[in-house]
């Protein structure tokens, strides 16, 4: 049986092209390698090489013809033990179906099955995903965010061989913003791992690492330097396991400070959330209070996804009360309402927390109480939680310390319109930081920043009231 | 009186320094005796194996032509002998692998079942990563294969932190990583290489010279074109291998492999080889001559040099002829797999996003 020799696709895009020339002729003895033609596509000419070895029996398109269809019949090849290549034309379903995909995919679940231990409640009802109930007689431990992190590596340390933690002078210096201390002292060097300055490098480190079935903690020592690493962190880390239909895991936490510091100019203060948050793959959390930063940095280190856990230099040193538990792992994916309200909702999530509470103070004194809900995480966005709180205030406003485009508060703006359209008494506002760089002057970089009197402005407006 | 200052070539084998390190201490071994010295039954499998990509190749070429195989589709015709000289000599329980995008031949080097690689780059439900993967991005992590990945030089990193974790669980394996002549420019394999050297990992890092990253020859990117050189700045020993002969690079590996196990840190390897296609499907390749191709092709074969070890060592025309008959059909069969199995479910498209339920 001769082979046919088809019309071939030769770039992504091709659908026909124009067979500029023959260099084999009928009768032409062919060995593989040979080239039979010269194609035209919609970007080059390519050669079309042979593959098979026969004689060139019959040319079916003559050269010079355009427009020729991909896949159509050029030439026919007597070939020696051809087999056949036309198992194109075979009608669906006229073939045995493929055997052992299933078997196939039943190893895969094995390789990848987790340890139940190990799974961090993952349940299906919004209900079960509450914050675990604290026992009443639960001593409460007045503790820094800055401790509370600590607390929480530690923790997942001494329960876990395989976590470690890697970064910029996270071992001998005691963390740059000494949320590493003591951490050497207790774990020795093989676990608290200094790295050079070469953020793209460690960061595809820790990813193969837990590629490799290990529980990195990557620390950048602010998030403005992971710019070098993103790529490790969106293309490495998000999209392995699904691009591997399910079979490789990267249970890899990026931590560091994001967000605006202190007069440390436009380079060095950043929040990134929504850059992370905006990918698939990734679950990014940006606790604000030291108490949901020990539960959900746990949580992170037990998740089986990698994650992007964003802290604040500026609320590192803040006290906050911990419950004294074991092991306090709260669930990702939750928001928490911070203050009740009934008049309006004010959303926020990390610094902006703090701004939120500081207006919702200001305003009660003007009568108008607001419901303050935490995001916590912003991968997955806790949907209901906003949508509930809307449904009881009928009113809205996002505060976020980072720029206004593109952001977490255009998201949830979005997801009010989309699904809470009925509810609203007034247009969704935010209230986010200039849309500038931020700049170095004192009194321009307080300009720049969100404030609790920008905060109670907006809900002023929403609730149609005056100052 | 001054004393001038003593400079120690780094060259010369006669001075030691402290550590022993020299960047050819391990390419004096190798010159020492280059072949590997193969069974019969070693060198007919060695054949078959790059048997198998070669046609492997051609035949996802040939679906390519006919629109089966969609997007980028890199072969790997004419570095055969490099995945199979390396990874013959693994330890299949305990070393990983990681490469880039050209990455067909080194999953077939693991005996993976032709029928799923094929399916996966004709994006079928049925392929190793479901379809969603496709061609560049192809996983087994039961074969401790960690990829496919289509960023240049992601792989060199990504394969630190294997060895890392070869290195914290202390499992005795090593990670094998490679990348292109191309990738060696990116700046990340520079701090991996630091890293592994700074904390003596198990890894070997493999140049798969191939003379071009798509259009652009060697002599053009690069300032230092002998990239197993280019660890010297790390203290990490070269290795400069003809990646067109089988036998020679499993005789490297051994040596490589050796030195990286007994826990000496890692290893830069490089393999001279080429590739005969475009290095896309898309690629028209004008900027080589055809002469220089077929020069390779007729003077440098990977596997025609095998042939002729072979026949040497008795083995008949008619035996590899079987040989190429079988595996012919078997590449048949995968092609015919890939086509008729189905296209992966809708509901496919939204899992495997996470893993956890929040
Ligand atoms: C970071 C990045 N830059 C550019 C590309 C596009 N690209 C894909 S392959 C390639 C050439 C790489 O050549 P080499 O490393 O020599 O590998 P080879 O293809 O020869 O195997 C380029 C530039 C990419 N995939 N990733
Ligand atoms: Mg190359």
């Amino acid at each position: 049986m001769p082979i046919e020799l088809k019309m071939p696709a030769l770039s992504p895009t091709m659908e026909e092209g124009t067979l500029a020339r023959w260099l084999k002729q009928e009768g032409d003895e062919i060995a593989p390698g040979d080239v039979l033609a010269e194609i035209e596509t919609d970007k080059a000419t390519m050669e079309f090489e042979a593959i098979d070895e026969g004689v060139l029996s019959k040319i079916v398109i003559a050269e010079g013809s355009e427009n020729v269809k991909v896949g159509t019949v050029i030439a026919l090849l007597d070939g020696e033990d051809a087999e056949s290549p036309a198992a194109m034309a075979i009608p669906d379903g006229a073939r045995d179906r493929p055997k052992g995909p299933a078997a196939v995919a039943g190893e895969r679940q094995d390789a990848g099955s987790v340890d139940p231990d190990d799974a961090v409640t993952p349940a299906a009802s919004a209900a079960s995903r509450r914050d675990p109930a604290i026992p009443a007689d639960t001593p409460m431990k007045n503790t820094t965010v800055r401790e509370a992190l600590r607390d929480a590596m530690a923790e997942e340390m001494r329960r876990d061989e395989r976590v470690f933690i890697m970064g910029e002078e996270v071992a001998q210096y005691q963390g740059a913003y000494k949320v590493t201390q003591g951490l050497l002292d207790e774990f020795g060097p093989k676990r608290v791992i200094d790295t050079p300055i070469t953020e793209y490098g460690f960061a595809g480190v820790g990813t193969g690492a837990a590629m490799g079935g290990l529980r990195p903690i990557v620390e950048f020592m602010t998030f403005n330097f992971a710019m070098q690493a993103i790529d490790h962190i969106v293309n490495s880390a998000a999209k392995t396991n699904y691009m591997s239909g399910g079979q490789m895991r990267c249970p890899v936490v990026f931590r560091g400070p994001n967000g605006a510091a202190s007069r440390v100019a436009a380079q060095h203060s950043q929040n990134f959330a929504p850059w992370y948050a905006s990918v698939p793959g990734l679950i990014v959390i940006a606790p604000y209070d030291a108490a949901d930063a020990k539960g959900l940095l746990k949580a992170a280190i037990r998740c089986e996804d990698p994650v992007v856990f964003l802290e604040n230099e500026l609320v590192y040193g803040r006290n906050f009360e911990v419950p004294d538990l074991d092991d306090h792992v709260l669930p990702i994916g939750k928001a928490r309402v911070v203050r009740e309200g009934a008049d309006v909702t004010i959303i926020s999530y990390s610094i902006g927390v703090g701004f939120a509470l500081e207006a919702a103070e200001m305003l009660a004194q003007e009568g108008i109480d607001s419901e303050v809900i935490d995001l916590r995480t912003l991968r997955p966005l806790d949907k209901g939680a906003v949508l509930d709180s809307l449904k009881k205030t009928n009113r809205l406003v996002i505060a976020e310390e980072g720029w206004p485009t593109c952001s977490i508060a255009s998201e949830v703006v979005t997801i009010c319109m989309e699904e809470g359209f009925d509810h609203l008494d007034a247009p969704v506002l935010r209230v986010c930081n200039e849309d500038v760089p931020l700049p170095y002057a004192a009194n321009l970089e307080k300009l720049a920043l969100i404030d609790a009197d920008r905060i109670a402005d907006a809900v002023r407006r929403v609730c149609y009231r005056k100052a | 009186m001054t004393q001038s200052p003593q400079r120690m070539p780094a060259e010369d084998p006669s001075v030691q320094p402290e550590d022993g390190f020299r960047l050819n201490m391990l390419q004096e071994r190798f010159e020492a005796d280059k072949q590997y010295q193969a069974t019969a039954d070693e060198m007919l499998e060695f054949y078959r194996q790059m048997l198998l990509i070669r046609r492997f190749e051609e035949k996802a070429g040939q679906l390519y032509g006919l629109g089966l195989i969609g997007g980028f589709c890199h072969l790997y015709i004419g570095q055969e002998a490099v995945a199979i000289g390396l990874q013959s000599a693994l330890d299949s329980e305990r070393d990983s692998v990681i490469t880039g995008y050209r990455d067909h031949g080194h999953m077939l080097a693991y005996g993976i079942d032709p029928n799923v690689i094929m399916a996966e780059l004709t994006g079928r439900q049925a392929g190793i990563s479901k379809g969603k993967g496709g061609s560049m991005h192809m996983f087994s992590t039961e074969h401790k294969f960690y990829g496919g990945h289509g960023i240049v030089g992601a792989q060199v990193a990504l394969g630190g932190g294997l060895a890392l974790a070869h290195q914290y669980t202390g499992d005795g394996g090593l990670c094998l990583a490679y990348f292109g002549d191309g990738a060696a420019n990116q700046g990340q394999v520079y701090e991996t290489f630091n890293m592994a050297a700074l904390w003596k990992l198990p890894i070997v890092f493999v140049v798969e010279n191939n003379q071009y990253a798509m259009g652009t020859a060697v002599k053009r990117s690069s300032a230092e074109t002998e990239f197993y050189r280019r660890g010297a700045a790390f203290r990490i020993p070269g290795m400069d291998v003809n990646g067109m002969d089988v036998l020679e690079v499993r005789q490297a590996a051994e040596i490589a492999f050796a030195h990286v196990r007994n826990g000496n840190g890692p290893v830069l390897m490089e393999c001279n080889t080429y590739r005969y296609r475009g290095h896309s499907m898309s690629d028209p390749a004008k900027y080589r001559t055809r002469e220089e191709v077929q020069d390779y092709r007729e003077h440098k074969d990977p596997i025609e040099g095998l042939k002729r070890h072979l026949i040497e060592a008795g083995t008949t025309e008619d035996d590899l002829k079987g040989i190429d008959r079988e595996i012919r059909s078997r590449i048949a069969e995968a092609a015919d797999f890939a086509e008729t199995s189905p296209e992966p479910d809708d509901a496919e498209l939204y899992t495997d996003v996470l893993v956890g339920t929040y």
